[in-house]
């Protein structure tokens, strides 16, 4: 049975069994790049796969596209190209914030100390401010994350007529500025707006009953109605990615729309929520024309506080410090996002 | 749980997809939905899961009309071509999907969802995701969760076609033997490989644009073909167009014996006969050719034979000696392996 001949033949014929490799069409599973087609294992094995989808959906083209990192042909070493962005960056952004934190820390009263900070952190104006600010940040986005989600609902997955019309809008509303929404509801509900010049029409009342424009509650209000596109958007691109035989798949396995919301739909869109909503959140932070056109005088937040300080009592390091608390506030919120959002695997 | 199209139309804006369909799956049969793309096989498919409304007619699940029923209420299982597992869900979890959603009990769930990763032996992977899985695997799960909820019909688009081939008959063989273990599951199954409607359907019903054109067993169609197109798409039958004699037809001047059947002479009708039925050299009904192809398929050779302006093919195996490109070559057939269709006959 040791026949060279025998054996000599053996090899030649070629093994047919190819392991069946695992299903890694890049754009099935937009949320994880956690197998990027360049450098996973399999990729002999993908190599062979149809060309059968284009590899590059939005989405997905963000992570893969940073972990591959390709220079222009023949272009010079990466230092020199990393020049000309840096320099900018230190020109016309970090000097400016430099120049505010300097000013900071340099009281009226001459020196360097800490004193504008004790001074600012006792008082109650600011405290209040702070508090107001965070309350309000939260609460928009809050609201915005919920009627967000509700209106992407409506527009991606209920056929109606005019529903890409409204998504079109949605993108265009992004570049309203944010005073522009705020304006609208002066005409609305102001003093003098539609609402109460109809109700003091019909029953020739002195005033109007919506006052709630110049309250804390209008400023909210604004700030859900301008925002919630930003969180729409981001939702509108996740949900154009699902699949809808995953939805198909839950309804004929016996769900009804709120569990395919809830059990389907709702963790897909998680990594969309999450970046949009923490978008709204720094937005909201540090949002000013909003707050200055409702002309809601007790809501202080901090960038109004700034402004105040700065413009009005010459308060310069004052000024200052609620800025540095400010930037302080958005990075942080910046640096907890990236960090949810890379244990969530986005 | 058998299913019954009643006169079932569809149309999207007008076009009409699927033309009063007519179809009776008994309990247990696995009936096959064969043809073409646009041939309205899945829409008829989605027509019983309840995604596509029909125009007109009934869809009737077990004697119960379900035409107005929403998906959720039918009560039926349904895997499709690109599996639509739920990503962010275990396998466990995602077999355990319709059984919730159905407010099985606890108990239940964990009972069933075993029961069914055990059938479709992928209780090893119960703790995986989706992602973590092949091809084939992942269509596993998704019949799986379709079985679990133990519906009376199992709807199939599709399910192998993402499958490379190797994968494809291991799986049909899978699918046949569910079939056994489940013999009271009607399983519709949409597919355009006629070898998997020939190697897992009780009945094939062949369709070709939103129509039925036939619906036997694969044995009846194999052999006994309806009509052209049906003789075509299942088994690549040969059709040449003939002249009807009695007891004989005639193809480009040359008289062939066969049975007419129904066909009355002086008619024009379609002679078909299968590739592996052709045989090169002399015998009974021959017909003169040029070899205009040769292709290797391992076990056989196919040849391309120009005959009288069409194309004839022919299966021959291996260890036959083959003739050369171009070579002017006699082909034959017998007389019972010939069947004649009326006319009315080119697809086209």
């Amino acid at each position: 049975m040791t026949d060279p001949t025998g054996r000599g033949i053996l090899p030649t014929t070629a093994p047919t069994g190819r392991p069946e490799h695992p299903a890694t069409s890049p754009t099935r599973h937009p949320q994880h790049p956690t197998a990027p087609p360049v450098n996973s294992p399999i990729s002999g094995g993908s190599q062979k796969l149809p060309p059968t989808r284009p590899v590059t959906s939005p989405v997905s083209a963000g992570p893969s596209g940073r972990s591959a990192r390709r220079w222009l042909p023949g272009s010079a070493g990466p230092v020199l190209w990393a020049l000309p962005p840096v320099v900018l960056l230190c020109l016309f952004f970090l000097y400016p914030l430099a120049l505010v934190l300097r000013q900071s820390v340099s009281p009226d009263t001459g020196g360097t100390s800490l004193r504008p900070y004790a001074d600012v952190f006792a008082s109650a104006a600011f405290r209040e401010a702070l508090g107001t600010t965070v309350w309000l940040a939260l609460a928009a986005t809050a609201g915005c994350l919920l009627l967000g989600f509700a209106l992407a609902l409506v527009i991606a997955f209920v056929p109606f007529p005019g529903a890409r019309a409204v998504a079109r809008f949605v993108d265009v509303f992004l570049s309203f500025p944010s005073f522009l929404v705020t304006l609208a509801l002066l005409f609305v509900y102001g003093r003098v707006g539609i609402a109460n010049g109809l109700w003091t029409g019909l029953t020739g009342a002195a005033e109007g009953p919506f006052r709630f424009l110049t309250t804390p509650w209008g400023v909210l209000l604004a700030e859900i109605t301008y925002f919630t596109p930003f969180v729409m958007r981001p939702l509108l691109a996740a949900f154009s990615q699902l699949d809808t035989a995953q939805l198909e798949a839950a309804s004929s396995l016996g769900a009804r729309a709120p569990r395919i919301v809830r059990r389907v739909i709702l963790p897909e869109a998680l990594p969309a929520l999450a970046s949009g909503g923490s978008l709204v959140l720094v937005l909201c932070l540090n949002e000013f024309g909003i707050v200055l056109f409702t002309g809601a005088k007790g809501v202080t937040t901090l960038p109004m506080l700034v402004y105040s300080k700065a413009i009005l009592e010459s308060d310069y390091p004052g000024a200052c410090v609620v800025a540095v608390v400010n930037v302080l506030i958005s990075v942080g919120l910046y640096a907890l996002y990236r960090m949810v959002s890379r244990r969530a695997g986005a | 749980m058998g299913i019954r199209f009643d006169s079932v139309t569809v149309a999207y804006d007008g076009d009409v997809v699927l033309d009063a369909l007519d179809l009776t799956v008994a309990p247990g049969e696995v009936m096959a939905l064969l043809g073409p793309s646009g041939s309205g096989k899945t829409t008829a498919l989605r027509a019983v899961a309840g995604f596509v409304r029909p125009l007109s007619g009934r869809v009737l699940l077990g004697g119960r009309d379900v035409t107005d029923l929403p998906p959720y209420r039918r009560g039926i299982g349904m895997v499709v071509q690109q599996y639509a597992l739920f990503p962010h869900l275990r396998v466990e979890e995602n077999v355990a999907f319709g059984l919730r959603a159905r407010g099985t009990p606890r108990a239940g769930i964990r009972a069933r969802v075993a029961e069914a990763l055990e059938m479709t032996g992928m209780a090893a992977y119960a703790r995986r995701r989706p992602r973590d899985l092949s091809g084939g695997q992942q269509q596993r799960v998704a019949i799986a969760r379709a079985l679990a909820v133990r519906p009376g019909v199992l709807l199939l688009d599709e399910p192998l076609s993402a499958l490379d081939t190797r994968l494809r008959s291991g799986m049909l063989a899978e699918l046949a033997r569910l079939h056994r273990e489940l013999p009271d599951v009607s399983m519709l199954y949409v597919t355009h490989d006629q070898i998997e409607a020939l190697t897992l359907a009780d009945r094939i019903a062949v369709m070709d644009r939103a129509r039925l054109r036939a619906c036997g067993t694969p044995a009846e169609l194999y052999r006994r073909p309806a009509d052209a197109f049906t003789a075509s798409f299942v088994g690549n039958a040969n059709l040449l167009p003939v002249t009807a004699g009695t007891g004989t037809a005639v193809f480009a001047g040359t008289e062939l014996t066969v049975a007419t059947g129904g066909v009355a002479p002086g008619a024009r009708a379609t002679l078909c006969v299968r590739p592996h039925l052709v045989g090169l050299g002399d015998g009974p009904n021959r017909l003169p050719g040029t070899v205009t192809a040769i292709q290797w398929r391992g076990a056989t050779h196919r040849l391309l034979v120009d005959v009288g302006g069409h194309e004839l093919t022919v299966d021959v195996p291996e260890s036959t000696a083959v003739p050369a490109d171009g070579a002017e070559i006699t082909v034959h057939f017998a007389t019972e392996d010939v069947v004649l269709l009326p006319a009315g006959v080119s697809h086209d």
